[in-house]
């Protein structure tokens, strides 16, 4: 071991440490922005430690720094240029995209090596004692070679479906037994692995690729069916997938900088997952299996919510709000489309003035990604202490003259209480109908993202305000002023 | 059975960092607020970009003359590169709204 190598595996130690370091930071309001430029600052040391000081097993350098150099700059610009560029409201696809990008560069690297061990296979070596796995290091590399190509390339086709999904260039699609074929790719997949491991490396290629367009097909159909309030779900799972994935090129290489962040991201990721399950009151499992979509549809023929809603007219609206003294708002999807933070912002704003007491109730999977409606209105410079949590204005809303729901709908659906056909059936849900009265801004009457009815719009303590979130705010804004 | 325990015992620190990673991994989110839950993603998103060191390594490696080798090199290094600078930076503007109103 000479001088080069030990460095190079301080700099990885001490990435590792900056990845758990930033991960811990990111855990707190107060610290999370310098915890995100620590994890980067850890990243930059382990990417120019490898090209500096990278060794092989036969002591060579790496080499083609042209290419290195060109491929960084690449995605470097293309990164930080898209990455600056998105708005507020694309965030959640942008995240997928990345990550479907890590994805696809797991599979890349799995791809290669293969072709290594398929090109350097000597087949005298095994003439005398047989080609066995455990007998190997071909082996075992070839198992991890497998799972990060599998992980990689389920992770990549998944992430772009999301992408679709989220930026509303593909609906939903389901098929009868869906699941079976989910499960027989997977199953033929396996299959495929243990045949190549098993098989000589130059009998498996086909195989390869085979296992490769199955596992991209597999992304495919399991995100293609899953929608409404289980995409977040879905993009916290496969960001775990590619940390897994990461971690495999980690074990490939001896290279512990890989394994930890990718270890890392990988638990972290499936814990934060099965959190956001729970929020829902939904088990991983029945996400995995994709069968939102499908008995959504089933629900909203059947018990479709019926009867007749009324609509209020701006001034009611803005007189009912500014007459009260507690004023909840409820912001949902609709208000990050409508790009309205900042109208509902000043609108809160002037409220206050007038000596209303107005607050913000999150629910957990607002939005299209935990935390979603908590970015947004963060960034209309809404103040921190007036976002509250579901658990803790629950128990406030019987005390509350007037929720303004803003572009939500399935985290208000009295449904997940009270009907158990419902797809969203035992799901927490804001509690606005404690309140006195609950006006509603939608767009139309159509459902929601989960594709289903909602009672809660034909109750009589409900109104309508129908119109895009940011105009009937801005107008709202006008009423309450002339008053 | 015996090649099982030769094969652990051949990679036991390996195993021994992805034991304690997961445990570390669960720790460090299991204390992390609803409220930043998106920015955390997102930052563990740009983390797990570290799958760059890998296509750093197949790219060098790559021999000149494979041209396949060092298309498919070129492209991974070009996509673990998005995965990270996207990630970070995506991450540092999220977070910037956050501590932009203080």
């Amino acid at each position: 071991m000479n001088i080069m190598e030990s460095l190079l595996l301080l700099i990885y130690l001490i990435a590792s440490i900056t990845f758990i370091l930033g991960l811990k930071m990111l855990s707190n309001p107060k610290t999370a922005r310098n915890g995100n430029v620590v994890a980067a600052v850890g990243m930059a040391l382990a990417i120019a430690g490898t090209i500096a000081l990278y060794t092989d097993a036969s002591g060579d350098h790496l080499g083609n720094h042209i290419w290195i150099f060109g491929g960084l700059a690449i995605g470097g610009v293309i990164g930080t240029m898209s990455a600056k560029n998105v708005k507020m409201t694309a965030m959640p696809q942008m995240v997928s995209i990345f990550n479907g990008m890590g994805g696809a560069c797991a599979a890349l690297i799995s791809i290669i090596e293969f072709k290594h061990i398929v090109h350097d296979f000597q087949p005298e070596l095994y003439a005398g004692g047989g080609y066995t796995y455990f007998s190997t290091l071909d082996g075992t590399s070839l198992l991890i070679i497998m799972a990060g190509l599998i992980i990689g390339s389920v992770s990549f086709t998944g992430s772009m479906i999301a992408w679709a999904k989220l930026d509303g260039r593909l609906n939903d699609y389901a098929f009868n037994g869906q699941h079976i074929v989910n499960i027989l790719l997977l199953l033929v997949t396996i299959g495929l692995t243990a045949m190549i491991i098993i098989l000589r490396p130059e009998e498996t290629i086909t195989f390869f690729y085979a296992a490769l367009a199955l596992s991209a097909m597999y992304g495919i159909l399991f995100v293609l069916p899953i929608g409404g309030a289980d995409m977040p779900v879905v993009i916290s799972l496969l960001n775990s997938f590619t940390g897994i994935a990461a971690a495999c090129g980690g074990f490939l290489y001896d290279n512990t900088a890989m394994l930890t962040g990718g270890i890392l991201v990988g638990a972290a990721g499936t814990l934060l997952t099965v959190l956001m399950c729970n929020a829902m009151n939904r088990s991983l499992l029945n996400v995995l299996i994709g069968s939102f979509g499908g008995s959504a549809q089933a629900g909203a023929s059947g018990s479709g919510a019926q009867g007749n809603y009324k609509e209020m007219s701006l001034s009611d609206a803005a007189v009912l709000m500014s007459y009260s003294s507690k004023v909840v708002i409820v912001p949902g999807y609709g208000l990050a489309v409508a790009q309205a933070q900042h109208a509902c912002h000043e609108m809160e704003k002037i409220l206050t003035e007038k000596g209303v007491q107005v607050t913000y109730a999150i629910h957990p999977v607002a939005g299209r990604m935990p935390g979603h409606m908590n970015v947004l209105l963060a960034e209309a410079d809404v103040p921190y202490e007036k976002l509250k949590e579901m658990e803790e204005i629950n128990d406030e809303f019987s005390s509350v003259d007037a929720v303004l729901v803003l572009g939500a709908n399935d985290v208000v659906n009295p449904a997940a209480k009270t009907d158990p056909t419902s797809p969203i059936y035992g799901m927490p849900i804001l509690d606005v109908e404690s309140a006195k009265h609950v006006i509603v801004n939608k767009r139309s009457m159509k459902p929601g993202y989960a594709g289903i009815e909602n009672e809660l719009f034909f109750r009589p303590k409900t109104s309508m305000l129908f119109g895009d979130s940011k105009k009937v705010l801005q107008d709202l804004i006008a009423e309450i002023k002339n008053l | 059975m015996e090649q099982l325990l030769t094969w652990f015992t051949q990679h036991q620190d390996m195993i021994y960092i992805v034991i304690l990673m997961i445990f570390v991994g669960i720790e460090v989110i299991g204390r992390v607020p609803g409220v930043l839950h998106t920015p955390l993603m997102s930052g563990a998103n740009a983390i797990h970009g570290v799958v760059i060191i890998g296509a750093i390594i197949v790219m060098g490696n790559a021999d000149a003359d494979d041209i396949t080798a060092l298309i498919l090199g070129f492209l991974a290094v070009i996509l673990g590169t998005l995965n990270v600078v996207g990630g970070f930076v995506v991450t540092d503007r999220m977070l910037e709204m956050f501590n932009k109103k203080k």
